[in-house]
């Protein structure tokens, strides 16, 4: 259960090896969490994971084989992860991908985060209680043409969050929508990182800060808000030709 | 019987769940949903006055036992006073005094339920004489999730009755209870009123005259420091007889002076509790209290002076309060200096806080036991609130001690065996009553009460 504090005992993190979500899942676990389970395409790629987070003190952590992609196949996994793990928290949701082929990336980062959160709020409305932290980023505030894939599907899941939140209220289900900059992981690795850019364990601790705030939204670092507000109302003709 | 779903939080407004709330008229309405709790299981909730969330149920049934609130008998020569598990004290108080008679025990608000408070199995300002609730409560009528209706008494089924007694609900739902009330004979408080300059002269005020009076409590300031460090406003007091009075009191004794009601506004700011305006509060306080005076105080303001104002949980605005309440073993005076002291430097300001007394005590897993205990509020957004209650539930459990679960929010389940040793005979005897464990409830699930 969430304590009066915003802690949660329990999460299921789906894209359990992405950088983030196990440094998020870290840091919950040094609160209060005591089971993890991450839900992954490759169980076998998370050995290094489960083992930071036993180390974090986690008293229980599984794995669970979750592919985005396949997405006829979310329901039954959300069925099963509340069978087998009971109480259910928090759920993070922290895959995705940032380059490749356009419906791909659409397909991954926003279709199937669809499918996968629908029947997720739908079963922690049933359980009267749950918290569903959703990674969107900056590049969904305002879609730019350097990587407009991506944003857009971030745009979307943005939009689907927030919509979701609105729904759900009054359940004792909520939704919270973090929104990082630039962060430096193994995806971005090939990247010159610019300014304002963070790292998993800053976004982690943003979220934490977060949750126990009862905050809708989460920027990382805050400092994007203001900026992201004024790049939002830029005129497109100025947007166009800035930089980057 | 109306069925809605909705929202439900404890009196310190955190972590709400939601839950399939019912009402049920009588016995035989809570028989039947006993019948089929579905998946997530069945509480009974009464005023909803513990602080967390030992009243909701996530998902689950959440009886309101409310609307069961008869007094179905007052006898007075014994005395003995029946009636339905959702009668608040309150309203059995008034019943009870043109009789000449008053609960045996009553906590520090009459807006709570017979159930939710043998549920609790709660302890008043007369622990240290008189024990806690459950210790004046004759019988009680259990309807067990297993579909039987059972009558328990100390003597011939002393598991199931102090399984029940401070099992928070969760051994089934107290349909109604016989407990024996006091005799009074006036509905007034001698109250001596006299301040401690620290924390020595607070615990040996309140020590020096455990035996003489059978109410004391002391108002301690746990923000001040240094040589003030725990100096308080000790209140104590005994029930005034009729030649005290004068006046028109004296002509009818047992009646009490009107009150003009308060409430708080529906919607306050957070940030209004903070250590600066705590500190001068406290200050006022501290400085308004006489240094010594006796005076005559009607039992409600006496026991209940939050009551006059509905609703004052709000000023700790949107993201609530928690309330802590700890228990020291005797012997350990020096953990209780150690827990004041780290409160004092805590950035997170303690409002309320109340220093106790406690007598022995029976219960599997009731709160009170021998020695002293220390409960405050405090603003849920406090700064480093966390850190500095979780290093206060390592020191209590180390010195032997427990918080109380009618107030938790936020123990690590970890700490609860040490902090209640007999929670392995509770358990077996809850799943005795329960052996499908079908009550269930937030506190239980965040625990692992009933594991
Ligand atoms: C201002 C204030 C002062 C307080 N002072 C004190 C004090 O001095 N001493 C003290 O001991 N406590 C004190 N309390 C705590 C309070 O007495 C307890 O939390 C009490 O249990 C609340 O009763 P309720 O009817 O509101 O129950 P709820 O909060 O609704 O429920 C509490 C528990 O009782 C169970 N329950 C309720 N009805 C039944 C039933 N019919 N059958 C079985 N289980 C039932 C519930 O399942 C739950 O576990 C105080 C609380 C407040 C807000």
């Amino acid at each position: 259960m969430r304590d009066a504090l915003g802690s949660v005992q329990s999460l299921l993190v789906l894209g359990g090896t992405s950088e983030i979500g196990v440094a998020t899942a870290r840091t919950l676990v040094n609160g209060r969490a005591r089971r993890v389970v991450l839900a992954c395409r490759d169980p076998r790629a998370a050995g290094p994971a489960v083992e930071d987070l036993r180390r974090a003190g986690a008293g229980q952590v599984d794995t669970l084989r979750f592919d985005a992609l396949e997405r006829e196949n979310h329901e039954r996994f959300v069925d099963d992860a509340f069978a087998r793990f009971g109480e259910i928290d928090l759920v993070l949701l922290a895959f995705g991908v940032l380059t490749g082929d356009p419906v791909d990336v659409i397909e991954t980062n926003f279709v199937a985060a669809v499918a996968v959160l629908e029947p997720l709020a739908r079963r922690m409305v049933r359980q009267g209680h749950g918290t569903i932290v959703v990674l969107s980023s900056v590049a969904g505030e305002r879609v730019r043409r350097a990587n407009y894939v991506y944003g857009a599907s971030k745009a979307g899941l943005d939009g689907f969050a927030q919509g979701l939140a609105d729904s759900l209220a009054g359940t004792g289900v909520r939704v919270m929508v973090v929104r990082p900059g630039f962060v430096r992981t193994k995806m971005t690795a090939s990247m010159k990182a610019p300014p304002l850019s963070a790292t998993p364990e800053q976004v982690a601790h943003a979220i934490a800060r977060g949750l126990s705030h009862g905050s809708e939204t989460v920027w990382v670092p805050a400092a994007m808000r203001p900026l992201m507000w004024v790049v939002r109302h830029l005129p497109r003709a100025v947007f166009r030709r800035l930089p980057f | 019987m109306s069925t809605e779903e909705r929202l439900l939080s404890g009196w310190g407004r955190t972590a709400a769940t939601r839950a399939r709330v019912r009402t049920p008229a009588g016995a035989a309405d809570v028989a039947a949903l006993l019948r089929h709790p579905g998946e997530r299981g069945v509480l009974a909730r009464g005023l909803g006055r513990s602080y967390g969330d030992a009243a909701q149920n996530a998902g689950g049934l959440v009886l309101d036992m409310t609307a069961m609130s008869r007094i179905k008998a007052i006898d007075r020569a014994t005395p003995s006073v029946t009636a339905e598990a959702g009668v608040s004290l309150k309203d059995l108080a008034n019943a009870l005094l043109p009789f000449g008679l008053f609960l045996p025990v009553t906590p520090g608000t009459q807006h709570v339920t017979l159930g939710g408070a043998i549920a609790a199995d709660v302890h008043g300002k007369n622990h240290h004489v008189d024990g806690s609730l459950c210790a004046h409560v004759t019988s009680l009528v259990l309807q067990s999730p297993a579909g039987e209706r059972l009558t328990l008494d100390r003597a011939t089924t002393p598991d199931e009755f102090f399984a029940t007694a401070g099992g928070m609900g969760l051994t089934g739902i107290v349909l109604e209870a016989t407990l024996t009330p006091i005799r009074i004979e006036t509905a007034y408080i001698a109250e001596q009123v006299a301040r401690a300059p620290d924390l020595d002269a607070t615990m040996e005020g309140l020590a020096s005259t455990d035996a003489s009076h059978r109410y004391s409590v002391a108002w301690i300031d746990c923000l001040a420091r240094g040589n003030r460090l725990g100096r308080s406003v000790l209140m104590q007091g005994d029930h005034a007889p009729v030649e005290m009075l004068s006046g028109p009191a004296r002509a009818k004794p047992l009646e009490l002076p009107q009150r003009l009601p308060l409430a708080a506004p529906p919607w306050l700011p957070s940030g209004l509790v903070r250590r600066e305006t705590v500190a001068v509060f406290n200050e006022v306080y501290f400085r308004r209290a006489p240094v010594r005076a006796e005076r005559l105080t009607p039992l409600d303001r006496f026991f209940y002076p939050l009551d006059s104002v509905a609703g004052w949980n709000r000023v700790y605005g949107r993201r609530g309060l928690v309330q802590y309440q700890l228990a020291l073993p005797l012997g350990s005076e020096h953990a209780m200096r150690e827990v004041l002291e780290r409160l004092a430097a805590s950035p997170a300001p303690a409002t309320l806080a109340v220093l106790k007394r406690f007598g022995p005590q029976e219960g599997l897993l009731s709160f009170p036991l021998p020695g002293w205990t220390l409960a405050m509020d405090l603003p849920a957004d406090a700064p480093q609130l966390s850190e500095l209650l979780d290093g206060l539930d390592e020191l209590t459990a180390e010195a032997g001690g427990r918080v109380y679960l009618a107030k938790d929010s936020r123990l690590r389940p970890e700490l609860l065996e040490a902090m209640y040793p007999e929670l392995p005979r509770w358990r077996e005897v809850r799943a005795r009553l329960d052996p499908a464990g079908a009550m269930r409830s937030d506190l239980a699930r965040r625990l692992g009460l009933q594991k």
